[in-house]
């Protein structure tokens, strides 16, 4: 039997029985729609996490002054531990894997160009800033003096500062005034927006020794060191822990790694989708009970149609297939029109609801769709199984 | 070319063995016509599921063709059902779901025969019938006679070599009947073996054979030339 036969004959039954075809498909359809949708709207979610979190470069591990055993506030920023300075900045990047560091500090200060004031944030920083997370640099570019104790008085301006205090203007080459000391401007950021609630075009960048005198600080509120991305975070966290231990005597500092951040995340997100995956399994269960029911009618009505088959000279083994296809035909066309309810719901809500972030991953729409037809053949092996040992004699004669 | 050699079939109601046939001794030769007439539960029901393989013999021997059929498996019979058997039965039996011509095709269907080849086949035969213009009918919109055309039509698609045929008049009225069986016995012109059983001893005794049964015994078999 060809399979262009096998559709033909498989697609008539369903054409005859549309109605109940169709509320037998539905139960399914239910299923993976709710899957679909699901985790469409748990895997947008993942993404946009993902997102916020990477917008700043991954493979970055950043080293906090005092030691917290929780998530709360970092009082070791103002507190009487031992600071974490430039020179520490400068041992961490001599070790191995280590491809930039940047020494960090943040704080608000007054900037003036030519009469126009604006009160915005000063990030001290180091000159690969924009190398190890990715922002960029829109024309000029970071200051390049070697030594970050004795970098002058160099600024790059965000794209807001530009804005507002220049307007047309290139500000390259001039000397913005920063908490009342002169700054040559030497490179403008480009638009970045909002991540997770600070704007960072209306900020200024510069370096951090010089970042530390203006707020009369001696030490750095955190290191960031970017590390080559086929090293193991935890590699990379054992050896800046061992690194500082050395030079500290204790560990009176925090080591916090964006990859820890993301499993953690990632993992809550996996619960999450689980869940929903166990909800939708269960729906599908119903499904695969209506399938069921569906095909031990469909045998019970065709047994005189399966003895003429036999007759015809229809092997037990082609009656099998006959059925069982029948029954993968309504999972699969079930399936489908779940996969097509699920993913229109998601953008819908999406077209309505546009912050909330919607993805469907291939892989988990063509899964669905093998798991609908997978249903289809397990509810259907014993309605088949049955039709094919049907006595010939027997089944010719019911009517 | 078909011989029976004391063919017993028995069948188990309750707790009781009842035979349907017994010790059934019986040779055809190809081309021949032949009727098997009785009154219910006679056997020539079960006969005719014998000689169509639909049913295997609790003992005894059937031999097709000069070889031995009682001892193949499900796959080697539906392969022989389906090149050298072709049934007709009273209830016609067409699929309800299947147009006139895909009725007349499914038998080469299951043969796995191209559909170039098939729909070939199946233009000669129903324009043979005279069911040209009811291919594309459904079953239900279709005459008892034309009914019968079209399952005649797809006994035969596959040249087999015996046409068995249970009561083909049965569910038509006496004219229409007369036309039906009209085309079986046309078919014999080809050579086919025809097997007929009826009720009916006017329809009968038409055949050039007449086979009488009596409780799964075979009491009489006339021989009559024509």
């Amino acid at each position: 039997m060809y399979l262009r036969d096998l559709i033909t004959l498989t697609s008539s039954s369903f054409l005859t029985y549309r109605m109940r075809s169709f509320l037998t498909g539905l139960g399914i359809a239910i299923g993976i729609a709710a899957v679909i949708l699901l985790t469409s709207i748990g895997e947008g979610l993942h993404q946009f996490m993902l997102a916020e979190f990477s917008q700043f470069g991954t493979n970055i591990i950043s080293v906090q002054p005092g030691k917290t055993q929780t998530q709360g506030g970092n009082v070791g920023i103002f507190g009487s531990v031992r600071q974490v300075t430039l020179e520490d900045a400068d041992a961490l990047r001599r070790l191995p894997y280590v491809q930039y560091v940047i020494p960090g500090l943040v704080g608000n200060a007054e900037v003036r160009f030519e009469g126009r004031t604006r009160r915005t944030m000063v990030l001290g920083e180091g000159r690969d800033f924009s190398k190890a997370f990715t922002m960029k640099v829109q024309s000029g570019g970071f200051w390049t003096d070697a030594d970050d104790e004795q970098a002058r008085a160099q600024v790059v301006i965000g794209a807001k500062i530009q804005q507002e205090l220049y307007g047309s203007r290139s500000p390259l080459g001039t000397y913005l005034r920063i908490g009342g000391q002169r700054y040559r401007v030497v490179g403008v950021m480009e638009s970045k927006g909002q991540i997770l609630g600070m704007d960072m075009d209306d900020t200024v960048f510069i370096p951090a020794a010089r970042a530390m005198e203006l707020f009369n600080r001696s030490g750095l509120m955190e290191v960031n060191v970017s590390y080559r991305a086929d090293v193991p975070a935890d590699t990379m966290i054992r050896l800046i822990k061992e690194r500082m231990i050395e030079r500290h005597g204790r560990e009176d500092f925090t080591i916090i790694s964006q990859e820890q951040a993301l499993e953690v995340l990632s993992s809550v997100l996996d619960i999450l989708t689980f869940a929903v995956g166990a909800l939708g399994g269960i729906s599908l269960l119903v499904g695969a009970v209506g399938i069921l029911t569906i095909m031990t009618m469909a045998v019970t009505e065709r047994t005189a149609e399966i003895g003429l088959l036999r007759a015809l000279g229809a092997r037990e083994k082609q009656v099998l297939v006959l059925f069982l296809s029948e029954a993968m035909f309504l999972s699969a066309l079930g399936g489908l029109l779940g996969l097509l309810l699920g993913v229109g719901i998601a953008q819908g809500l999406h077209l309505l609801f546009p912050a909330l972030p919607v993805h469907t991953p291939w892989l988990y729409a063509v899964l669905a769709e093998l798991t609908a037809i997978t249903i289809g053949l397990a509810a259907g092996v014993a309605p088949a199984m049955r039709a094919a040992r049907l006595d010939p004699v027997e089944a010719l004669h019911a009517e | 070319m078909i011989e029976l050699q004391n063919v017993c079939r028995t069948f188990t109601v309750g707790d009781q063995q009842v035979a349907a046939l017994r010790d059934i001794d019986l040779r055809l030769d190809a081309g021949e016509y032949i009727s098997i007439m009785g009154p219910s539960g006679s056997g020539k029901s079960t006969m005719l599921n014998m000689l169509g393989l639909l049913d295997r013999p609790s003992s005894g021997t059937y031999l097709l063709d000069g070889g031995n059929v009682t001892e193949l498996n499900d796959e080697q019979q539906a392969r022989v059902r389906r090149e050298k058997i072709g049934f007709v039965f009273q209830s016609f039996h067409l699929v309800p779901r299947l147009t006139a011509a895909q009725n007349v095709e499914l038998p080469m269907i299951l043969a796995g025969i191209p559909a170039e080849e098939r729909n070939a086949r199946v233009r000669v035969l129903m324009q043979n019938y005279g069911l040209s213009d009811r291919a594309d009918h459904k079953p239900d919109q279709l005459s008892g006679g034309q009914r019968q055309r079209v399952a005649i039509a797809r006994a035969t698609v596959m040249n087999p070599t015996v046409l068995l045929a249970d009561e083909p008049t049965g569910n038509l009225d006496r004219n229409t009947g007369w036309e039906v069986l009209k085309l079986l016995e046309g078919l014999l012109e080809q050579g086919i073996t025809l097997v007929l059983v009826t009720h009916d001893a006017e329809i009968g005794a038409r055949a050039h054979r007449c086979i009488h049964m009596l409780d799964g015994r075979i009491i009489s078999d006339e021989r009559q030339e024509k």
